[in-house]
């Protein structure tokens, strides 16, 4: 594990969204969430705040984020592809979809792209199973996703940096 | 029908009783048994795997989660864990009809199914708990074929996580949790991959893990298990050029025997000895000696702060903590490292024992230290990593060379091909092996602070002691407080086994008002006679009150019970340390803590 030192204002943030919740550790899903939001992800260093604050070991806290694929200990890329893997979109093709995401922009599920720029993951049904297999990429849906239509999308992103 | 939690099983005295039939059997039980025990209750064992109860120290494993004890409950769709299900009025259960013995064999296979079948050559052969239902099921192949499971191994000084054993009962995650509030371990990850480890699935020496092995103590399968250091012992003890040293801890004697068959409870001193002595130890000495000369530094500590508080110094840190427990050394240094300089300096007994080996002792034999090997025998895996500590030893030579368990001597002897219950008794070698009753208590908790009281209160008031049985002191509750009374001094002692317990101490003496002079700690429930090194007790809690007994009943047997008047003792200080808390002593016998709290780095 890379070993990041925090800045105090970051431990101070991360203090506050703690006493948010009263330190109370029963709130440890909704400071996870809070904090996510606030820094993008949750490292190491980040939860060991986190559990010197709520009074819980950091074991416990690494079992929480390790749980839940919403929770993340490495920062998501510029742009997150989530594929949806919920029934109908599993049916429709979404594995292949997956798989040349993964082929192509050469990363695992939970990994981001070394330039920083795409990020991979999955997601359980955003409701729209009409539209299976569904792709979102930030808050941008796409549907009827196809093998052949992956390159297109991820090209859509490289190009705007480009510009 | 409901899943219980834990809090809710609490039986009340005053709820009715109810009928149910188990087997055909009519039972008649209090409100809120659980099936599992109503069904002991009229003989019926259901099997289990992932519960666990030791009865009389509030310490339960229920998550229902293994199926291995599932029943059928007539009227019910499906098979209920009777571990985790009340009983209700009326209820007809079948424990072992057809329905439930399948069930039960689908999921040991399926639990089997991802789970290596090493067994030959396991460190947990013969004394698995997983090993042993499929032996009683019968289970001759595993029809599920799938994906194995692979993490990497963990050695830590003491204690072995092999976890691709894992079953996932989560006891240690429990003990860990729970009971000793250490929080090295936790369930992470979901699914096929889930599995219990510290954060961020690092090695447990980066964990704030004690090393007190009660995961170890209460793992059903070869997860969990000691560095094992039997076949070193065996090379050295073949090696000409060494004088090897043996020491024994008050606990192992209590255990040992459970090893061989003796019942729980039996002290096998004795034949421990000539088994040391066959096995080729060129001397077999004592811990306990050791632990007077632990009651004659830390003893002496106590009353010096007592005095110098008395005299009106308000420096002085009251309460003494005792210092002998390696669990709850490194559990401090985690949790409490503002409070540093509370605990007692005095080294354990084990170390002092190493200390004195290879000084005095090896001055005697005109030996140079190197060409000493201390073996210690402990009913505890801390000790592994005490031994290890960079401040025992001298030009990298360690004071304590190794530390065996309890349960590595039995393998050890069995492994030598002698006949333990056929051994006579012999006595230690002199003359670091006479000890005092009051040392042999030391493996029980509150033995400590009772050996500490009966040389204390002899010092403190100049006045022979005529009761030398502090009762007060013994016993099993999780946390007890007394106060003896010094001659018109009340000394308020505390008395906490199990991490969980010493924590809530500690919070106390932290807040200041605890009132305490002295408090002794032990970090496993029951003190060292439920160590993380001694036989398995499968959650039997009635082992655990034997080996208790079998301390005291050796104390008692003892014509000396007070340690300074160890002969031994009185003639090392005249000969070789001069007086308790002397340079000599300090140097050799007391120890500082360090501040191992993990701490963010901040960077500005």
């Amino acid at each position: 594990m890379a070993k990041i030192k925090l800045s105090n204002t970051k431990v101070e943030q991360i203090k506050a969204i703690c006493k948010e919740f009263n330190n109370n550790k029963g709130e440890l899903i909704n400071v996870l969430h809070k904090t996510q939001g606030v820094f993008g992800y949750l490292p190491a260093e980040v939860q060991e705040v986190i559990a010197e604050e709520l009074g819980v070991s950091v074991a416990q806290v690494y079992g929480v984020v390790s749980f839940y694929s919403f929770f993340t200990m490495v920062p998501k890329g510029e742009h997150p592809i989530s594929i949806c893997m919920g029934t109908a979109c599993y049916v429709r093709g979404a594995e292949k979809v997956l798989d040349e995401f993964k082929r192509i922009l050469n990363i695992q599920v939970g990994q981001t792209t070394p330039d920083g720029k795409f990020s991979l993951s999955c997601l359980r049904c955003v409701g729209a199973c009409g539209l299976a297999p569904v792709v979102m990429v930030g808050e941008k849906v796409y549907g009827r996703v196809s093998t052949d239509s992956v390159k297109a999308i991820i090209q859509e992103y490289q190009k705007e940096k480009c510009s | 029908m409901q899943y219980l939690s834990d809090k809710s099983l609490k039986k009340d005295n005053n709820m009715k009783n109810i009928k149910v039939t188990i087997d055909k059997k009519e039972v008649e039980v209090k409100q809120g048994t659980t099936i599992l025990d109503a069904a002991k209750s009229v003989g019926i064992t259901i099997p289990t795997l992932c519960y666990l109860h030791l009865k009389d120290f509030n310490i339960t494993n229920r998550p229902a989660g293994c199926r291995i004890c599932v029943v059928e409950v007539e009227g019910r769709r499906n098979l209920a864990p009777a571990c985790a299900t009340e009983c209700t009025e009326g209820m007809v259960i079948n424990t072992h009809n057809i329905r439930v013995l399948n069930a039960r064999k689908t999921v040991l296979e399926l639990i089997l199914s991802d789970h290596p079948t090493d067994c030959l050559i396991c460190a947990k052969s013969g004394n698995c708990e997983l090993q042993t239902l499929a032996h009683e099921f019968g289970i001759r192949e595993i029809e599920y074929q799938g994906e194995q499971s692979t993490y990497k191994k963990d050695m830590s000084p003491s204690i072995i996580r092999d976890v691709d054993k894992c079953i996932m009962c989560r006891r240690c995650e429990m003990m860990c949790n729970e009971i000793q509030t250490v929080g090295a371990l936790s369930a992470v990850n979901r699914g096929f991959t889930s599995v219990v480890a510290p954060a961020f699935e690092q090695d447990l020496s980066c964990s704030p893990c004690t090393y007190c092995g009660q995961c170890v103590a209460v793992c059903p399968t070869g997860a969990l298990t000691e560095v094992d250091h039997t076949n070193q012992i065996i090379r050295l003890l073949a090696d000409p050029t060494k004088t090897v040293v043996v020491q024994t801890a008050p606990a192992v004697r209590a255990a040992l025997g459970e090893e061989f068959g003796l019942k729980p409870g039996t002290s096998v001193t004795g034949k421990m000895v000539s088994a040391l002595r066959e096995l080729g130890f060129d001397y077999v000495f004592d811990t306990d000696f050791a632990a007077d000369l632990t009651i004659m530094e830390e003893g002496s500590e106590l009353l010096d702060r007592i005095a110098r508080y008395l005299k009106g110094d308000t420096t002085v840190k009251l309460p003494i903590l005792t210092s002998c427990c390696p669990g709850w050394v490194n559990f401090f240094e985690h949790q409490f490292p503002d409070m540093l300089d509370v605990p007692s300096t005095a080294r354990s007994p084990q170390q002092m024992f190493g200390s004195i080996a290879k000084t005095y002792f090896a001055d005697k034999l005109k030996i140079k230290r190197q060409d000493m090997v201390v073996v210690s025998i402990m009913p505890c895996l801390a000790k592994k990593f005490e031994r290890s500590r960079e401040e025992f030893s001298t030009d990298g030579n360690p004071d304590v060379d190794f530390s065996l368990s309890t349960r590595e001597l039995a393998q050890l002897i069995k492994q030598a091909n002698i006949n333990f219950n056929a051994l006579p008794e012999s006595d230690y070698d002199a003359p670091l092996g006479e000890s005092t009753g009051a040392a042999v208590i030391f493996g029980a908790s509150g033995g400590v602070i009772e050996a500490a009281t009966r040389t204390a209160y002899e010092i403190f008031t100049g006045k022979t002691l005529e009761k030398v049985d502090f009762t007060e002191l013994r016993g099993l509750e999780s946390i007890r407080e007394a106060t003896v009374d010094f001659n018109g001094t009340p000394i308020k002692i505390g008395i906490a086994h199990g991490l969980g317990n010493a924590r809530k101490l500690l919070e106390r003496v932290r807040a200041g008002n605890s009132g305490f002079h002295a408090i002794e700690i032990m970090a496993c429930p029951g003190g060292c006679i439920g160590g993380g090194g001694q036989p398995l007790h499968h959650g039997d809690s009635s082992i655990l009150f034997a080996r208790q007994k079998a301390l005291y009943d050796e104390d008692k047997s003892k014509a000396i019970r007070k340690s300074h008047e160890n002969p031994y003792i009185q003639k090392l200080y005249k000969e070789f340390l001069g007086a308790p808390l002397s340079e000599k002593s300090h140097h050799l016998l007391h120890t500082h803590y360090f501040d191992k709290k993990k701490v963010i780095e901040i960077d500005e």
